[in-house]
C-alpha cells in the first residue's frame, strides 16, 4: 500500500497524462487537417465559378456554388462514358481474378503436387521485377492479337497476380488439414471442397483482395494510358490526364473532373474499409 | 425448296430462320459505314459542327470525330499506327507528315488531287503545299494553316512610343527594353515558353541556319547561323524580357495578357479566336497582331499548319476522301475559319470580305508570303524536343550557349544514325541494281 | 478392415485438381507477364523502332550497344539520379511520417482511433492522376494555396514546379502525403503485436518514453520496418504518374525518373529496343536495393 501513496504524487501524474493527451490531441487534428485539406479544395474549387480559382489572395470557399463544371462534364465532355469504362474493366477484373487467383492461392497452400514449392519460388521472384520491364513487349503483343485499343487489352493482363495469389495462398495455409482430407474421405471432389469449405474460410481474405484489386484497377494509369487510344474507351485516369493537357486553363472544371475520379473509390473504400484495414493490418503481422 | 424439302420439318424450320438471318444481313445498306477522324485541340472540338451537311450530302456514312490534346497526339498517333487502330483520316500537324511517310503509314494522294475538283493543288499556298510532299509524292491535303506571328498590346507598344511592331531584331529589342521599364517587376515584355520548339527554331530560320544538314544526316546546330540565333533567343531571357517559364505553368494566359504582365505572345492563328473570346470586350481593340521582325528585316516564319491525311490502313479510302475533299471547300473551309480562326489553306477562301477585313488576319497573310519548312525528316519531332531541353540548359544559366550547342548536335546526331544507316543500306542497294 | 480410400485416391487426383486450380492463373501470368519480360531482354539487344515496326527488315542486332549507350547518356544519368532522390528522401520522410501517425494512433491516451485512421488513409486510396491535378494547382506560384500559406508566414513565394530546385522536392512532399497512410496501418499492426509487459517491466525500471521508444518498440519493430521499406524503395523507384502529370519531367528535367524515361523513349519516340534496355537496368537496380535491404537486417541481428 505504501508505494501507491495518492494525494500529491498522482494528481502530477494526471496532470501530465492531460497534457499529454493534449498535445497528442492537436497533433492529430492538424494532421488530419494536412490530410484534408487539398481534397476539402478539390471539392470547393469544382464548385466555383469559372476563374474564381485563380484569384489573389486564394479563396477557399466558393463566392457562389455552380455545378456548371459538372455539367459540363458529363455533356460536353462525355466523361460519364469513361466512367463506365473505368467501372467495367473495375468489375470484371475484381471478380475475376479473384476466382483465378484464390484457385490457385489454394492450390499452393494445400494441394500437394510434384515441383509445388519449386514453382511458388518462381512465381516469387516476379514480385521484385517491375511491371514496367513486361511493358513494352506486352503492347505488341496484344497488338498482334488486336487488343490494342479494347477493354480486354487492358482487362487481360492483370486477371492474374502474384501478389493475390500470395495473399490467399497466406491465409489459406490456416485451413485446417483434418477438414478438407474429412471431405475427401467423404468422397467430395477437389473443386467441391474449394467451393463449399475453402472459400467461406477465406472470405475475410477474399474481401479485403477484392476491394484492393477494385481500387488499384480503378486507379490504374500507365497501362491504359498506353492501351487505350480513342476517347471513348479511356478509363478515368487516362481521360482526366487528357483533360488536363487540353484544359489547364480552367481549373474548376479539372477539380470537378479529379472529384468524379476519386469519389467512386474514396465511397467503395469508406463503406468497406473495416474488411480492407483488417486484411492489410493481418497480412502484414504473418509478414 | 431443293435440298431442304428431305429434311425433317425442325431442320427446315431452323434452315428457314438461317436463310432469313442471312438475307437480313446481306441485304443490309452496303454503304452503312462509319469514318473516323481523329483531330487536335480546338479543331477537334469544332469539325463536328462541319459534319452534319456532310453526312447529309452522303448518306449511309457517317462520320466519328475523335478529340485528342495537342500534347498527347504526336504519341497517340504513332501509338495507333503500332498498335494497328488507325482512324481513316487524321488530322496532322505538316511537320509529322515526313515521319509518317517514313514509317508507310499514309496513302498518296496524287492521282486523287489531279482528278479533284474540291482541292485542286493550284488554289493553296505553293510553300505549304510543298509541306506535305515526301520524294515527290503528295501525303496531305492542307487543311488550315498557321504560321507564327506576333500577338502584343497595341495599347502597351504605343505608350512606349511605337505605333507599329519593330521588324529588325535590334528595334524589337529597344521597343521591349522599353515596355519593360514601364512594368513592374514580374511583368515581362514578351512570354516565349521555354518548353517550346518554335521560337528558338524560328529564329534559326530567320538567320538563314538550315537546322540539320547533309539531307537531314547530321545537326547543324552549332553552326554560326543557329549559334547567332540561339545566342538571341537566350538573351531575351538573360536580359528580363521574358519569364523562364515552361507551357504548364502558366495557368492563364490571357488573364495574364489582360492584367498586362505580359506585353508580347508568339503564337498561332488560333489565338485569334481565342483572344476575342476569351479577353473582355473592353481590350479588344487594345491588342494587334504584327508578322515577326527578322534579322535585318520582316523575318520568315514556320510553314507550319494541319492537313488530313489518309492512312494506308483505311477500309474505305473512298468515302473518306469524299470527306477530306468537303473539308477542303472553300465555303467549308471559311466556315471553319468563322468557328476557329484557323486560316484557310485555300487561296479561294481568302479573297472572301470575312477574311480580307479581317485586320488580326492581315498579319498572317503577310507572314504567310515568308514561310520556311522545317526539315522533313521523320525524327524531326524528338530533334525538336531536344532543341527546347537542351535550350533550357542555357536559358537557366546551366550551361553556356556554346556547350548547349555542341551538346545538341551530338544529342541531334545520335538520334539520327538509324536514318544515316538506312539512308547507306539504300545507296548500296542502289549501286548494287545498277 | 477399410483401407483409407483417401489415401489411396489422393495423389493422382490432387495432382490433376491442383494443374487445373493453376491453369488460368500460371497461363495468364506465364503469358502476360514472363514472356514478356523474357522479350524485353531480347528487344534491348536489337535496335527496334518505329523504322522496325514498318519493316522488320530495319532492325539491327546491337548486343550491349544500347546499355552502352545508356551509360554514356547524361539523360539517364540524370534520371537515374533523380529516381535516387525520390527514393531515399521521400521513402525514409513517408516512413516516418507513417510511423509518427502509427504510435500517435496507438497510444493508450487517444480516442476516436477509427476516426482518425480512416482521415489518414484517405488519401492512399485516391486516384493518382486526379490528385496530381490537384496538387499542381495548389502549387501555383501565383494563385496556389501553399503560397498563400508561406506568405502568411511572411515566406517569399516559392516556384514549386518551376524551380528546378523545388521540383523534386514537391513531388516528394506531394508522395509523402498520398502514401503515409498505407505504412502508416502496417506499423499500427506491428505496434499492437509487441506485448504490453514489455512496456511494465520498462516503466518499473524507470526507462523513459524515449528509452522505451529506442530500447523496444524499434527493435520489436525491426521486421515490420525492413518490410516495408522494401515495399516503399521498390514502389517509389517505379515513379511515373507524378512527374508525368504534373511537371512533364521538367523543369529541366529534374523530376524525370526512369520509368518516365522509359516511357518517354518506348512510347514516345518508339525507340524499344533502347527503352527495353532501359527498363532491364531499373530491373537490376530494383534488384540490388532490395537485396542490400535484406542482407543489412541480416547483419544487424547478427
Amino acid at each position: 500500500m505504501s508505494f501507491l501513496s495518492p494525494g500529491r504524487g498522482m494528481e502530477s501524474a494526471l496532470q501530465r497524462q492531460r497534457m499529454t493527451q493534449v498535445l497528442l490531441y492537436t497533433l492529430l487534428v492538424i494532421g488530419a487537417f494536412l490530410a484534408m485539406l487539398p481534397m476539402v479544395w478539390m471539392v470547393s474549387a469544382s464548385l466555383m465559378p469559372s476563374g474564381e480559382a485563380s484569384t489573389y489572395p486564394p479563396h477557399f470557399f466558393p463566392s457562389r456554388l455552380t455545378l456548371a463544371h459538372y455539367t459540363d462534364l458529363f455533356t460536353r465532355l462525355n466523361l460519364g462514358r469513361n466512367l463506365l469504362n473505368s467501372a467495367f474493366i473495375a468489375f470484371v477484373v475484381t471478380f475475376a481474378s479473384l476466382f483465378i487467383n484464390s484457385l490457385a492461392g489454394y492450390a499452393f497452400a494445400k494441394l500437394r503436387f510434384r515441383g509445388r514449392d519449386r514453382l511458388f519460388r518462381v512465381l516469387s521472384t516476379g514480385l521484385v521485377l517491375p511491371v514496367q520491364v513486361a511493358m513494352l513487349p506486352l503492347f505488341l503483343l496484344l497488338k498482334n492479337l488486336g487488343l490494342i485499343n479494347t477493354y480486354w487489352g487492358v482487362i487481360i493482363p492483370g486477371l492474374a497476380s502474384i501478389f493475390g495469389i500470395f495473399l490467399v495462398r497466406q491465409y489459406a495455409l490456416a485451413i485446417p488439414d483434418e477438414m478438407l482430407d474429412a471431405a475427401r474421405v467423404d468422397g467430395a471432389s477437389e473443386f467441391r471442397i474449394f467451393w463449399s469449405i475453402v472459400v467461406p474460410g477465406i472470405m475475410p481474405i477474399l474481401a479485403t483482395l477484392s476491394i484492393w484489386t477494385f481500387l488499384a484497377t480503378w486507379n490504374d494509369f500507365m497501362w491504359p494510358l498506353i492501351v487505350l487510344s480513342d476517347a471513348s474507351h479511356y478509363t478515368l485516369p487516362v481521360a482526366l490526364a487528357n483533360l488536363s493537357g487540353e484544359h489547364v486553363q480552367d481549373t474548376e472544371l479539372m477539380m470537378a473532373g479529379s472529384v468524379l475520379t476519386v469519389i467512386p473509390v474514396m465511397l467503395v473504400f469508406l463503406f468497406l474499409q473495416r474488411y480492407y484495414i483488417q486484411g492489410v493490418m493481418a497480412g502484414s503481422v504473418k509478414g | 425448296m431443293g435440298i431442304t424439302s428431305a429434311l425433317p420439318p425442325s431442320r427446315r424450320a431452323l434452315f428457314a430462320l438461317l436463310a432469313l438471318t442471312l438475307g437480313a444481313c446481306s441485304s443490309a445498306s452496303p454503304r452503312e459505314l462509319t469514318l473516323r477522324l481523329w483531330a487536335m485541340g480546338r479543331e477537334g472540338e469544332v469539325v463536328s459542327q462541319l459534319i452534319p451537311a456532310f453526312e447529309r450530302e452522303h448518306p449511309g456514312i457517317k462520320v466519328e470525330v475523335q478529340q485528342i490534346p495537342w500534347s498527347a497526339a504526336h504519341e497517340k498517333l504513332l501509338t495507333a499506327y503500332v498498335g494497328a487502330t488507325t482512324p481513316d483520316i487524321a488530322m496532322l500537324g505538316n511537320t509529322w507528315v515526313p515521319e509518317f511517310v517514313a514509317i508507310d503509314a499514309l496513302e498518296p494522294l496524287d492521282s486523287r488531287v489531279a482528278k479533284s475538283v474540291d482541292a485542286p493543288r493550284k488554289d493553296y499556298f505553293p510553300g505549304i503545299w510543298s509541306t506535305n510532299v515526301v520524294d515527290g509524292a503528295t501525303y496531305g491535303i492542307p487543311w488550315y494553316v498557321d504560321t507564327r506571328v506576333i500577338f502584343y498590346r497595341s495599347d502597351l507598344l504605343s505608350a512606349a512610343g511605337y505605333d507599329k511592331m519593330p521588324v529588325t531584331w535590334a528595334d524589337w529589342r529597344t521597343a521591349m527594353q522599353k515596355i519593360k521599364s514601364r512594368m513592374t517587376p514580374r511583368q515581362y515584355p514578351l512570354l516565349i515558353p521555354i518548353t517550346e520548339w518554335p521560337p528558338p527554331v524560328i529564329l534559326g530560320l530567320q538567320s538563314g541556319s538550315p537546322l540539320l544538314r547533309d539531307n537531314g544526316q547530321y545537326g547543324a546546330f552549332h553552326d554560326s547561323a543557329f549559334h547567332k540565333a540561339f545566342d538571341f533567343y537566350v538573351s531575351l531571357f538573360h536580359d528580363g524580357f521574358a519569364p523562364a517559364l515552361s507551357g504548364s505553368e502558366i495557368s492563364n494566359l490571357y488573364q495574364e495578357f489582360e492584367r498586362g504582365n505580359i506585353a508580347m505572345y508568339i503564337s498561332g492563328p488560333w489565338q485569334i479566336g481565342e483572344f476575342s473570346n476569351r479577353l473582355p470586350k473592353a481590350m479588344q481593340d487594345r491588342w494587334m497582331t504584327a508578322a515577326l521582325p527578322g534579322v535585318g528585316g520582316p523575318g520568315v516564319s514556320l510553314a507550319g499548319g494541319a492537313s488530313l491525311s489518309l492512312f494506308r490502313k483505311s477500309l474505305h479510302k473512298r468515302e473518306a476522301w469524299q470527306l477530306m475533299e468537303y473539308l477542303s471547300r472553300p465555303e467549308v473551309q471559311l466556315r471553319f475559319y468563322m468557328l476557329t480562326g484557323d486560316l484557310p489553306a485555300r487561296l479561294g477562301a481568302w479573297r472572301d470580305t470575312s477574311l480580307a477585313n479581317n485586320r488580326y488576319a492581315r498579319a498572317f497573310r503577310e507572314q504567310l508570303d515568308r514561310v520556311v519548312p522545317t526539315p522533313k525528316v521523320p525524327e524531326w519531332e524528338q530533334i525538336a524536343t531536344r532543341v527546347f531541353e537542351h535550350g533550357e540548359q542555357a536559358v537557366r544559366g546551366r550551361k553556356s550557349v556554346d556547350q548547349t550547342l555542341i551538346e545538341l548536335d551530338n544529342d541531334v546526331n545520335g538520334i539520327l544514325e538509324k536514318r544515316r544507316w538506312l539512308l547507306s543500306q539504300q545507296r548500296q542497294r542502289k549501286l548494287a541494281t545498277r | 478392415m477399410k483401407v483409407s480410400r483417401a489415401s489411396l485416391r489422393m495423389p493422382a487426383e490432387a495432382s490433376t485438381a491442383a494443374w487445373f486450380f493453376l491453369a488460368p492463373a500460371l497461363f495468364l501470368i506465364g503469358v502476360f507477364f514472363f514472356l514478356p519480360v523474357a522479350a524485353s531482354l531480347l528487344l534491348s539487344v536489337t535496335d527496334f523502332d518505329i523504322y522496325g515496326i514498318a519493316n522488320p527488315a530495319n532492325t539491327r542486332f546491337v548486343g550491349l550497344q544500347n546499355y552502352v549507350k545508356l551509360l554514356h547518356t547524361p539523360d539517364f544519368w540524370n534520371a537515374l539520379k533523380n529516381t535516387f532522390y525520390f527514393a531515399f528522401v521521400g521513402g525514409p520522410l513517408t516512413i516516418a511520417v507513417s510511423l509518427g501517425a502509427a504510435l500517435l494512433l496507438n497510444s493508450r491516451l487517444v480516442r476516436f482511433k477509427g476516426f482518425f485512421r480512416t482521415i489518414y488513409f484517405t488519401p492512399f486510396v485516391t486516384t493518382l492522376v486526379a490528385v496530381a491535378i490537384v496538387w499542381r494547382y495548389l502549387y501555383h506560384t501565383r494563385y496556389g494555396l501553399f503560397n498563400y500559406g508561406l506568405a502568411r508566414l511572411g515566406i517569399a513565394p516559392i516556384d514549386w514546379l518551376g524551380d528546378p530546385h523545388w521540383a523534386m522536392p514537391a513531388i516528394i512532399l506531394m508522395a509523402v502525403w498520398k502514401s503515409f497512410g498505407y505504412n502508416m496501418l502496417i506499423f499500427i499492426a506491428g505496434l499492437q503485436s509487441i506485448p504490453e509487459e514489455l512496456y511494465d517491466a520498462a516503466e518499473i525500471d524507470g526507462a523513459g518514453t524515449f528509452r522505451r521508444f529506442f530500447n523496444i518498440t524499434l527493435p520489436m519493430l525491426a521486421p515490420t520496418l525492413v518490410f516495408i521499406s522494401v515495399i516503399t524503395m521498390i514502389g517509389y523507384f517505379q515513379l511515373f504518374a507524378e512527374p508525368y502529370v504534373m511537371t512533364q519531367g521538367g523543369p529541366l528535367r529534374s523530376t524525370t525518373s526512369v520509368v518516365l524515361l522509359m516511357y518517354e523513349e518506348g512510347f514516345r519516340w518508339w525507340r524499344m529496343g533502347y527503352a527495353a534496355a532501359i527498363a532491364f537496368v531499373l530491373f537490376i537496380v530494383i534488384l540490388i536495393a532490395t537485396l542490400l535491404q535484406f542482407r543489412l537486417q541480416k547483419q544487424e541481428h547478427a
